[in-house]
C-alpha cells in the first residue's frame, strides 16, 4: 500500500458496497495523538475506551497511538502506564493478546507543549508510523490538556506543518471547556480556525456521546405520537435538571474557577435544551443536526443586566446531611478559597422565541450536594380545558407530565390521571413507565468510545460546532459577568436539600420545581 | 443470575397453570423488592432433546447479558406422556448501583410425542405478547420448527450443523420465506466481512473491488457453509454471477463472473482449525494486490502485498468471541435485520448445491 500521488478521492469512487448491513463502519487507518497523555482523562477514559474499541475489533485496520506530555519517560514506561490505566479503568477485563497488540503500537513524546522540538519529534514519529504501515495514516490530535494550552498546541501544530497532510485527513479533537467566556471562546475559535478548517475540528461535549442523549432524538423523531403535542399549544413548561448528590470532591481547583453555570449549564444542559426544542432535521447528517441546534440557541435572547436577577439564581451549599452522614459546606471543602463566591447551584429561566416555543419557559437547574443524583427533562403539558368531574373528583387531576430520565434508570415516564377504584369518580395521577434497561440486550458503550470512533471517521454529528459554542456562550456570558461583578455572600442551601428557596422566584405562578 | 432465583415446578401441568405461575412469581418478586422489574426484550423458544437439555442450558448460560428475557425450553422426550414444567425467575446478580434489578424468566416444559400435534397451543401462552420471539431448535426437528414458526419473527439456525451442505442451505432458504433467519454460520464471518470491507474502503483501493481476480477461503472441515456464505456475500455485494463449485483436490473450486473478469473461487479445508468458522482468506486483484487474513492471537493477522510494494504484515486487534459469544450475538441479532444475509445465502446456494 505505497503512498501514491494522484489517488482518487472519496468523491471520485462509488460507495463501498461491502459496508451495507455492517454494524461497524470502516474507520480509516489512523494515528491518534493524545496531548496530556498522562492526565486523569487519558487514564480514566481515553485509554480504556481505546482498549475496548480494540477488544471489539472496532479500531481502524492500522492504528497507532502517541502520548505527548511534559514528563520525561521512555516509550516502554508509557506503555506500562497505559497498561495499568486500562487494567484499572476498562469496563471489561482485558484480553492479554489484544492488550499487547494495542500497546505494541504506542509511542511517547516528552516535552512541554510550547517546545518546537516536541513537534519535530512528533512529526518524525508520525512519519515513522506511515513508513511502517506503508500507507498514509489519518492523524487525530486529541487535546486533553488544561485549556490554556489549547491555542499553544494548535499554533505549534500549524507551524510544524502537522495540521494538514497531502494524502490523509488531519483532525483536531478538543476537550471542554471551550473557553470560559464568550470572548475566550471566540478567540480560541479564531486561533483554531486560523490553522484548521472547521470540518477538521471536533469539540467534545461528552454528554452528546451518551446513548441517553442520542435516545432523545429517537424519542422525538421516531415516534409520531409526541411531535403533534411538541409545541406551545400543548406544552406549559419544560424543566431540565442535572442534580448531583456529591460535593466537589478533590476538584476544588477546577470547580472554584468554573462554578455550576460554566461546568454544566453552558454546555451539557444547553445541549439538552437544544435536543428538546430543535426542529426535526432534514436528515441526521452533522451539519443538518447542528444547524437546527444553533437555530434554537439563536432563538434564546441574550439576557440583559436588568433581566438577570429575574431569570438566573445562584447559590452555594452549606454543611448538611447526605447519605446519612454529616457533610461540609462548600467553603469548608478542601482547597476552596475562603470566602469564595463560586456558585455550586445555578438555575435559569430561558425563553425560546420562535414559532414553536414562544411563551414556554425552559427552566434549567443544576447543583452539587442536592438531595439525590438525577438528570432529567420534564415536559409539563397544559391542563385539560374543562373538568367534567364533580368538584371532589377533580381534586387529584394534574396536568400530564412526560419525564425523560437520563440518569440513573434511563427511561420515560408519563404521568396520567386515573380513577381511584371505588364507587366515586375520584382521580389521582399514576405513572406509565418505561425503562430502557429492561428493553435492550446490549450494554451501552462508554461515551468516549463512540466519540473517538466518530472523530476518527470524521462524523461531527455528536460534536459542537464553532457557532454553537459561541451561541451557548452568548446566553451564559452576561450571567457570568453579572455574577462575577456582584459581591457575595451568595444565597445558600443546605447540603442534601432540594436547593435554595430563591430558585422558586424564577417560576411563573402555578409552575413548580419537581422534587429532586 | 441466581442470587434471588424464585422457582415453581409442577408435574402433570398445563400451559395455563404455567403462565399463572409466571405471573405469580413476578408479583411475589416485585412485592419483595420494588426495584425488581421484568426484562422485556425478547422471547426465545428452544426446542431441544431432553437428554441434551443440560448442554443447551450451559451454552445459554454463557451468553450473559444476551440472555433472552423469557426463555421457553421445550424439552422433548419421545415416550413422555405427562407435561411437567419448571419456572425460574432469576434476578441479575450484579445490578448497577441505583439501577433496577432485571428479572429474567426461564420456563422448562418437558413433553413427549403425544404433545407434538398441539405444540403451538403449549408454547403460545408462554411467550410474552408483543415481544419479538426467536425460535431455536439446535437438534434438528425441522418439522417442529415448521409447526412453531407462526409464533416467531426470527429463527436461529447454525448452517454448519446441517448433515449436508445442500440441505442446510435449502433449509435456511425455506425458513427465510417465513421468518428472519439468524444464522450462526453467517455471524462467525462478521469480523472477516468487516475487515475486508474496511481494507477495501480507502478510495484508491475501493475501485479494485471491481477487479478481484481470486478469492480463497480457508475453513473448518465442517464449516463449508460458512465459507460459502462468505463468498456468497462477496458475490452478491459485488454483482457477480455465481456458478456451481466443484470438488478438486480436497477443495471446492469454481468461477464467478464479474463485469470485468472472472473471479476464481476456492473453499479450502483447514483441518487444523479447532473451532467452527473461518481460518483465513486470501483475496487477489487484477491490479496485483493481495490481501491475506488469518486467525491469530489477539486478532486477525493481515498481510498485504503488491507487485511493486514490499509485503506488509500486521495484526488487527480484536478478541475472539468464542462459541458462546457467537450464540449471544445470534440472540442479539434477532432484534436487528441484516439485509445482506439473504442475497449471500442465495448466491452461496447457487455455488454449493
Amino acid at each position: 500500500m505505497a503512498v501514491a500521488a494522484g489517488r482518487p478521492t472519496e468523491q471520485e469512487v462509488p460507495e463501498n458496497p461491502l459496508t451495507v448491513g455492517l454494524e461497524r463502519l470502516p474507520v480509516a487507518p489512523t494515528t491518534l495523538v493524545i496531548f496530556g497523555a498522562t492526565g486523569d482523562l487519558a487514564r480514566r477514559k481515553l485509554l480504556p475506551a481505546l482498549y475496548n474499541l480494540a477488544h471489539e475489533g472496532a479500531l481502524p485496520e492500522r492504528f497507532f497511538l502517541v502520548g505527548v506530555s511534559r514528563k520525561e519517560k521512555e516509550d516502554e514506561d508509557y506503555r506500562g502506564e497505559c497498561e495499568e490505566a486500562i487494567r484499572r479503568f476498562s469496563r471489561r477485563a482485558p484480553d492479554e493478546a489484544v492488550l499487547k497488540g494495542l500497546l505494541d503500537n504506542v509511542r511517547y513524546v516528552p516535552g512541554t507543549f510550547d517546545e518546537d522540538s516536541v513537534y519535530t519529534q512528533l512529526g518524525e514519529v508520525l512519519d515513522g508510523f506511515e513508513k511502517e504501515a506503508g500507507e498514509p495514516l489519518n492523524r487525530a490530535f486529541y487535546l486533553s490538556t488544561a485549556p490554556s494550552f489549547f491555542h499553544v498546541i494548535v499554533e505549534k501544530l500549524g507551524q510544524s506543518n502537522l495540521a494538514s497532510h497531502e494524502t490523509a485527513d488531519v483532525r483536531l479533537i478538543i476537550e471542554k471547556p471551550f473557553g470560559t467566556t464568550l470572548e475566550e471562546a471566540r478567540e480560541l475559535n479564531r486561533r483554531v480556525l486560523a490553522i484548521f478548517e472547521e470540518t477538521q475540528v471536533f469539540r467534545i461535549d461528552h454528554y452528546l456521546g451518551k446513548e441517553t442523549v442520542q435516545n432523545l432524538m429517537a424519542f422525538r423523531f421516531a415516534n409520531g405520537m409526541f411531535e403533534p403535542l411538541w409545541n406551545r399549544n400543548y406544552i406549559d413548561y419544560v424543566q431540565i435538571t442535572a442534580a448531583e448528590d456529591l460535593g466537589i470532591g478533590t476538584r476544588a481547583d477546577y470547580y472554584d474557577q468554573a462554578g455550576a453555570l460554566r461546568d454544566l449549564i453552558q454546555n451539557h444542559m444547553l445541549q439538552l435544551l437544544c435536543h428538546v426544542a430543535m426542529e426535526p432535521p432534514v436528515n441526521f447528517a452533522a451539519e443538518e443536526v447542528r444547524n437546527e441546534k444553533v437555530k434554537v440557541l439563536q432563538a434564546i435572547p441574550e439576557p440583559t443586566a436588568a433581566e438577570i436577577p429575574k431569570m438566573a439564581v445562584r447559590a452555594q451549599y452549606t454543611a448538611g446531611h447526605a447519605g446519612g452522614e454529616d457533610v461540609p459546606g462548600y467553603l469548608e471543602e478542601p482547597g476552596v478559597p475562603p470566602g469564595s463566591n463560586t456558585e455550586t447551584y445555578a438555575a435559569l429561566r430561558l425563553e425560546v422565541d420562535n414559532w414553536r416555543w414562544a411563551g414556554v419557559p425552559f427552566y434549567l437547574r443544576t447543583g452539587k450536594r442536592l438531595a439525590r443524583k438525577v438528570t432529567e427533562i420534564a415536559v409539563t403539558l397544559k391542563p385539560v380545558p374543562h373538568l367534567a368531574f364533580s368538584e371532589g373528583g377533580s381534586l387529584g387531576v394534574q396536568p400530564n407530565q412526560l419525564v425523560l430520565t437520563l440518569q440513573p434508570n434511563e427511561g420515560v415516564s408519563l404521568q396520567l390521571g386515573a380513577k381511584i377504584p371505588g364507587t366515586r369518580m375520584k382521580i389521582r395521577p399514576v405513572n406509565m413507565e418505561f425503562l430502557y434497561g429492561t428493553a435492550f440486550l446490549s450494554q451501552s458503550p462508554e461515551a468516549y468510545e463512540r466519540l473517538i470512533t466518530d472523530a476518527m471517521r470524521g462524523d461531527a454529528t455528536l460534536f459542537t460546532r464553532n457557532d454553537e459554542v459561541e451561541a451557548q456562550w452568548r446566553i451564559c456570558d452576561p450571567i457570568v459577568t453579572a455574577w462575577e461583578s456582584t459581591p457575595g455572600p451568595l444565597p445558600t442551601y443546605e447540603a442534601g436539600s432540594q436547593g435554595p428557596e430563591e430558585a422558586n422566584s424564577l417560576l411563573r405562578p402555578g409552575d413548580r420545581w419537581r422534587a429532586i | 443470575m441466581g442470587r434471588t432465583d424464585k422457582v415453581w415446578s409442577a408435574q402433570g401441568t398445563t400451559p395455563d397453570a404455567i403462565e399463572a405461575a409466571l405471573r405469580q412469581l413476578l408479583i411475589e418478586a416485585h412485592a419483595e423488592r420494588e426495584d425488581f422489574v421484568p426484562a422485556r426484550v425478547l422471547n426465545m423458544i428452544a426446542f431441544v432433546d431432553r437428554e441434551w437439555t443440560g448442554e443447551i442450558a450451559n451454552r445459554l448460560r454463557g451468553v450473559g447479558r444476551y440472555h433472552a428475557s423469557r426463555l421457553v425450553v421445550l424439552a422433548y422426550e419421545p415416550r413422555r406422556t405427562r407435561l411437567d414444567a419448571r419456572v425460574i425467575l432469576a434476578a441479575d446478580e450484579h445490578p448497577a448501583p441505583g439501577e433496577p434489578v432485571l428479572l429474567r424468566e426461564t420456563v422448562v416444559v418437558e413433553l413427549g410425542d403425544r404433545h407434538l400435534d398441539d405444540l403451538v397451543t403449549i408454547a403460545d401462552p408462554l411467550v410474552v405478547t408483543d415481544l419479538p420471539t426467536l425460535l431455536w431448535s439446535p437438534h434438528g426437528h425441522h418439522e417442529i420448527v415448521a409447526d412453531l414458526i407462526p409464533l416467531a419473527q426470527a429463527v436461529l439456525v447454525d448452517s454448519v450443523e446441517g448433515p449436508d451442505v445442500s440441505e442446510a442451505l435449502d433449509w435456511a432458504c425455506t425458513l427465510s420465506d417465513r421468518a428472519y433467519v439468524v444464522d450462526l454460520a453467517w455471524l462467525r464471518s462478521t469480523p472477516w466481512r468487516e475487515r475486508v470491507a474496511a481494507m477495501f474502503d480507502p478510495p484508491w483501493l475501493r475501485r479494485e473491488l471491481g477487479m478481484l481476480s481470486s478469492v480463497t477461503v480457508r475453513h473448518h472441515p465442517a464449516s463449508t457453509v460458512a465459507a460459502g456464505l462468505y463468498v456468497g456475500w462477496l458475490s452478491s455485494r459485488l454483482d457477480w454471477k455465481p456458478a456451481r463449485l466443484v470438488t478438486h483436490d480436497g477443495a471446492l473450486i469454481g468461477t464467478a463472473h464479474a463485469s470485468r473478469q472472472d473471479v476464481e473461487l476456492r473453499l479450502q479445508v483447514a483441518p487444523e482449525l479447532p473451532v467452527p468458522g473461518l481460518e483465513g482468506l486470501t483475496i487477489e486483484t487484477a491490479a496485483g494486490h493481495m490481501l491475506r487474513l488469518d486467525r491469530g492471537p489477539g486478532g486477525l493477522r493481515a498481510r498485504f502485498a503488491g507487485r511493486r510494494e514490499p509485503d506488509r504484515v500486521w495484526t488487527i486487534p480484536g478478541a475472539s468471541r468464542g462459541e458462546t459469544g457467537v450464540l449471544g450475538e445470534g440472540i442479539r441479532q434477532a432484534l436487528l435485520r441484516d439485509p445482506t444475509y439473504l442475497p449471500a445465502l442465495r448466491h452461496a446456494r447457487t455455488m454449493l448445491t
